[in-house]
């Protein structure tokens, strides 16, 4: 029952880009096109599960000033090795993504699992955690991504959903496109959850 | 004539809040009053410069003549992480002032992927030493500006009837949407 309550937290109540906002960076910049956001959320969960992993396993261990230095660097092998087999296996997405890849290293959603979670509590529960957390991400990324396709293209992952008479909107592939979207999004999700409250 | 191409690319047309979405965090965090968004720009723009030669140095003398490309990214945060540390002793112990004004936003700049992004970003357009210095100045003038502006922008919010959904984060990401849109003006620039 617990272990559940980790696992849903981060679907929407705690969703980690739209209730936090955190991770804004890759939020914005690979929800161009849903085959990117779907790589971009592979990587996160990944390099997320396996550093709540590690971090909940040694937290005994590490002394408490260095925790964070500790912290970066067990999240920084996860993404290494998140980008060289990115490059290795899908050489043309690990282009389309560039920097963004190296940049989860500094990503504050798993840097904030591990400060505020997983230095915390036990493995089982921070892989339950984890695994929220990288849902709500993918949630709120494949929300953006399928906005954004849609309307910048008229496609969602390369299908054609829109007909012909449909001109695209430029704009939603362009960053400025992304910043609106978003902004409308964290003011949906706002809304929607004051009205559930009350 | 190169370099100023790469300078005011940094600056104004690929700049890095409102084209690469980085350091978005503090764009958002920092940016509701004028002094504080001043104080962010100039000790990320200080920060940055020095994190991108650095890396670069660490990158062209250590990594490559031993084949450790792969770790780029461990060494990059690490340098980037103990550089905010000297910078910070440093500051304090050299000018008092300064400190003041830095002080609290240099640790949270370990985490503002603005910084590692020059760093992995001078790498991968394969800048040379006087680029890299050159890109990382202009990029991290670019953050200060678009930082200062949006401030601007968000004093006189306050006064403006938004929804109280709309409110903090929500509105903000709309303006910055906005002011992508401007800045896109300057893409003719070069």
């Amino acid at each position: 029952m617990n272990l559940w309550k980790e696992f849903i937290k981060g679907w929407w109540k705690e969703n980690p880009v739209f209730v936090m906002v955190l991770g804004t960076c890759p939020t914005l910049a690979v929800t161009n096109s849903v085959r990117n956001a779907i790589g971009m959320i592979a990587a996160v969960a990944f390099v997320l599960l396996g550093s709540s992993i590690i971090v909940s396993l040694i937290r005994k261990m590490v002394p408490n000033q260095v925790r964070i230095a500790t912290f970066i660097v067990v999240i920084a092998t996860f993404v290494t090795m998140a980008d060289r087999y990115l490059a290795a296996y899908y050489p043309d997405l690990s282009k389309a993504l560039g920097p963004y890849v190296p940049l989860i290293v500094v990503n504050c959603i798993i840097l904030g699992r591990q400060e505020a979670f997983a230095s915390k509590h036990g493995v089982l529960e921070s892989i339950m955690d984890a695994l929220g957390m990288s849902i709500g991400f993918g949630i709120a990324l494949l929300l953006m991504s399928s906005v954004r396709e849609i309307l910048g293209s008229g496609t969602w992952l390369g299908m054609k959903v829109l007909g012909h008479w449909f001109i695209p909107w430029q704009v939603m592939i362009l960053p400025a496109g992304a910043f609106f979207v978003f902004g409308f999004l964290v003011w949906g999700f706002n809304a929607v959850n004051k009205a559930f409250k009350g | 004539m190169e370099l100023l191409v790469i300078f005011i690319s940094a600056l104004l047309i690929n700049n890095f809040v409102l084209h690469y979405f980085l350091g978005i965090c503090p764009f958002i965090g920092v940016s509701n009053r004028l002094d504080s968004a001043i104080s962010m720009g100039l000790a990320v723009t200080f920060v940055m410069s020095i994190a991108a030669s650095a890396s670069w140095l660490i990158y062209y003398l250590l990594l490559v003549p031993y084949h450790l490309e792969f770790l780029e990214i461990v060494s990059f945060i690490l340098v980037i992480a103990s550089l905010v540390q000297v910078v910070e002793m440093f500051i304090k112990k050299t000018s008092p002032p300064l400190y003041q004004a830095l002080g609290i936003y240099l640790p949270l700049i370990t985490t503002n992927c603005a910084i590692l992004g020059v760093a992995l970003l001078a790498v991968l357009k394969k800048y040379n030493f006087i680029e890299t210095v050159v890109f990382s100045v202009g990029a991290g003038l670019g953050f200060a500006l678009a930082i200062v502006i949006m401030a601007g922008i968000r004093e006189e919010l306050e006064f403006a009837d938004v929804p109280e959904t709309l409110k903090g984060a929500g509105i903000t990401l709309i303006v910055a949407g906005i002011l992508a849109l401007a800045f896109m003006g300057f893409s003719g620039l070069v």
